[in-house]
């Protein structure tokens, strides 16, 4: 097997995973170093397991300013926002309750809508909020779609693609004085900006471990004090009966570890600032390029770039091959590009979505690796304008 | 070293084809289509699927090369999927993977191709090319293994996808590239061959005509079953199930064998009639290409192939403005459809081709039917690959 050969290349996609930190590799060397234990096991080793388990618990809800017994954990960000909406329903008409009304946003991940679409399949209705040109949902929009059956608002901190920021504590606000749940999607947002979930008055907050340098295969669904969350499997009491199975003890160690790295860097803001000169850098060398939700507040590691004429799917293949690792912004399982309902939200015809790729910088990147970066694509972006040959199709 | 572009569909062709042009050492990019999104409904089986893309995944990094998925589900859909309804709504049988190739895939990867700085665009197909001595254009060839020839597939290619083109597998038989592909050890070695239309599981075209045109249901609108002087022998449910040559599941008892002679979709009817009434004399072609020559200016004799694996009929080809043609059958053809390209070749040259747009029947003669002989019509309307 020759493999794929990967010296000497630059990873500017940590929106979709983050290298793992060595001290989150070290807590899960150690963790799994200690004798087996399943922490429901009632002998030492359980005990131990236990112990382990929650201290990493404890770290993971010091993240979002929640008490360690309202973090589950579950396998990921896509399972959080799962749990948060379908368990909500479910809590919903084990009430004894009709069928409600959801609310999301246009541009949510399509864990949360997907999740939603399902729900509208079984009865509920479903109001997704339109964006702003910037990616932003209007607090007195999302008052206005407010009804009496609304049983749950689920829209994201920062966005994938984009970075755009939710005026989130607006957004919660409203739903607060109405008396209506809301659920976060916090997966990109979770320890590359402070986040405290009693500040912003969130009732259940979904974050990931790889997003933020841990490892993948556990994420967290942070619920408010005693809401009631139906589980989605059976089979078990675990994690307060909202999601049972056996605790991956050294996955939350890994956790753990990446959450106190993360914590430590908040205020850190090198990544922004290679990331802003990254971005002054391309704007001066591609003609006509676009930053994309430049007005609003973005993560600082994220931008979406439209780069007119250029077909990006060919961008992120041809850099590929240069040795720089960047994103469509909207990929299938496969790999292949998927159109970006995000962009479309917020106005972006076809073309301009065709043409948009996204780049993520993370703690791993270097001064160099965005000297190197950008006049590679600069040149990518000159080349592929100048090959563009008419077609057929 | 020169870069070429493979196209690989995770089947054994394709990954072969790869195969041997990394190991002559050239800088291949393996990339794959997308023409189809699985996730929605699964109803496709047999092509394009992620465990296609994973066998394709698997041959690039045996052998050290990139590889990519690339989506082309918006230009398929409108390009094929569009087309394959529309076809049967005018009565007529499309064949998709004409289209795909000119249209979709070799459109796709040439324009990738010269994105990405390579010069050429390899495929598994079965065919050969060659530059005409006399103007130097790109001439398409049949392949040596004349069983497994694509070269029909591929008569809609433009002279500039032609240019970029490369058979590695046209000088080989379907024997060799089964050995060379047990003898790389590839992924793919052992993978059944295709044989439907990618996009239809398990050949069932009107679940698949019912589903892609449930906003007028035109293809479900019911119909009278006629004979060719009009009488009514029974009625349909759509016209989507009759194809030209048809003979069986017609839904009407009689005497003698009927076959389906033509699909008329503006009234709705679908005539039947005996053998005799399925022959045809002459045809009309649209979109009249011509690969290796700028078109004849007098009408001349050739050898037309009317379907996939047709041994072929000669004919008088008289060429006309806007790229159309008048063929006058040599000997009459039974089941001819409407929809199927007629493509023209001098020996293994294909010179060109054209899209039947109307058939003219030779009506009862002897000699008709005794040179009507064994062809059968295009068995379920399309045929792959």
């Amino acid at each position: 097997m020759k493999g794929i050969q990967m010296a000497r290349r630059v990873y500017l996609d940590h929106n979709a995973t983050a290298p793992l930190l060595d001290a989150a590799r070290d807590a899960m060397v150690a963790a799994l170093g200690r004798p087996a234990g399943n922490p429901s096991s009632p002998h030492a080793f359980g005990g131990a397991a236990r112990l382990d388990l929650e201290s990493s618990r404890r770290e993971v809800a010091a993240l979002l300013g929640g008490d360690e017994h309202e973090i589950v954990f579950v396998s990921g960000g896509t399972e959080a926002d799962n749990l948060a909406i379908q368990g909500s329903a479910r809590a919903w008409t084990a009430a004894g309750r009709a069928p409600g009304h959801l609310i999301a946003s246009a541009v949510e991940h399509p864990a949360v809508i997907e999740s939603c679409r399902y729900l509208e399949s079984t009865g509920w209705r479903l109001t997704l909020m339109p964006v702003d040109r910037a990616g932003r949902v209007a607090p007195s929009e999302l008052r206005a779609a407010l009804r009496s059956d609304t049983a749950l608002v689920s829209i994201m901190a920062a966005n994938n693609e984009t970075g755009a920021l939710q005026p989130i504590e607006e957004l919660a606000e409203v739903c607060r004085a109405a008396g209506i749940p809301m659920h976060v999607d916090a997966v990109q947002a979770a320890g590359r900006l402070p986040l405290d979930v009693r500040r912003l008055g969130a009732d259940m907050v979904s974050i990931s471990a790889h997003k933020m340098g841990g490892p993948v295969g556990i994420g967290g669904l942070w619920v408010k004090g005693s809401r009631s969350v139906k589980p989605l499997l059976l089979g078990g009491g675990q994690e307060a009966r909202r999601r049972p199975g056996t605790e991956p003890v050294a996955l939350a160690a890994g956790f753990a570890a990446a959450v106190r790295s993360a914590r430590e860097r908040l205020a850190d803001s090198s990544i922004q600032r290679l990331r802003d000169r990254m971005e002054r850098e391309l704007a001066g060398a591609i003609p006509g390029l676009v930053v994309n939700a430049a007005g609003a507040t973005r993560l600082s590691n994220t931008s979406s770039l439209t780069l007119p004429g250029v077909d990006a799917e060919a961008m992120v293949i041809r850099m590929d091959l240069a040795g720089f690792a960047i994103s469509t912004g909207s990929a299938c399982s496969t790999g292949a590009a998927r159109p970006s309902h995000v962009l479309a939200a917020m106005g972006l015809n076809r073309d301009q979505s065709a043409s948009t790729i996204r780049v993520s910088l993370g703690q791993s990147t270097t001064s160099d690796d965005i000297e190197t970066f950008v006049p590679a694509l600069s040149a990518a972006a000159a080349a592929l304008r100048g090959a563009g040959v008419g077609g057929k199709a | 070293m020169t870069r070429v572009l493979v196209g690989m569909s995770g089947g054994v062709d394709s990954s072969v084809a790869a195969a041997m042009l990394a190991q002559a050492g050239h800088d291949v990019i393996g990339v794959s289509l997308q023409l189809y999104d699985h996730s929605d409904a699964g109803r496709i089986a047999r092509c394009c699927s992620p465990e296609d893309f994973l066998d394709a995944r698997r041959v690039a990094s045996q052998f050290g090369f990139p590889y990519y998925v690339v989506n082309q589900e918006e230009v398929f859909s409108r390009n094929v999927l569009d087309y394959f309804v529309d076809e049967y709504r005018r009565g007529r049988t499309p064949n998709p993977c004409v289209r795909c190739n000119g249209d979709v895939k070799f459109e796709a990867l040439g324009r990738l191709a010269v994105d990405l700085g390579a010069t050429q665009v390899a495929t598994g197909h079965y065919a050969r090319l060659d530059s005409c001595p006399t103007t130097g254009r790109r001439r398409l060839l049949r392949a040596l293994d004349a069983g497994k020839d694509q070269s029909y597939f591929l008569f809609d290619l433009t002279q500039e996808q032609l240019s970029l083109a490369l058979f590695p597998l046209g000088e080989l038989t379907k024997e060799d590239v089964r050995r060379e592909a047990e003898h790389l050890g590839l992924a793919t070695a052992g993978k059944p061959e295709s044989q439907d239309v990618c996009f239809v599981e398990g050949g069932d075209y009107r679940e698949f005509l019912r589903r892609r045109s449930e906003r007028d249901r035109v293809l479900e609108q019911d119909g009278d079953i006629v004979d060719s002087a009009g009488r009514v022998l029974g009625a349909h449910h759509g016209l989507s199930g009759f194809t030209v040559g048809q003979r069986r599941g017609l839904g009407v008892s009689a005497s003698r064998r009927l076959y389906v002679v033509s699909v008329e979709a503006d009234t709705r009817r679908v005539v039947l009639g005996d053998e005799s009434e399925l022959s045809a004399a002459a045809l009309t072609l649209t979109g009249v290409t011509w690969l290796g020559s700028d078109a004849p200016g007098a009408p001349f004799e050739t050898l037309a192939r009317v379907r996939y694996r047709h041994a072929g009929v000669r004919c008088l080809v008289v060429p006309a403005a806007g790229g159309t043609a008048r063929l006058t059958l040599l000997e009459p053809q039974r089941g001819i459809s409407p929809g199927q390209a007629a493509v023209f070749y001098d020996g293994d040259v294909v010179l060109g081709g054209g899209w039947i747009d109307q058939v003219e029947r030779s009506g009862v003669t002897p000699a008709a039917r005794l040179s009507a002989g064994k062809a059968e019509g295009p068995r379920d309307g399309v045929n792959a690959t």
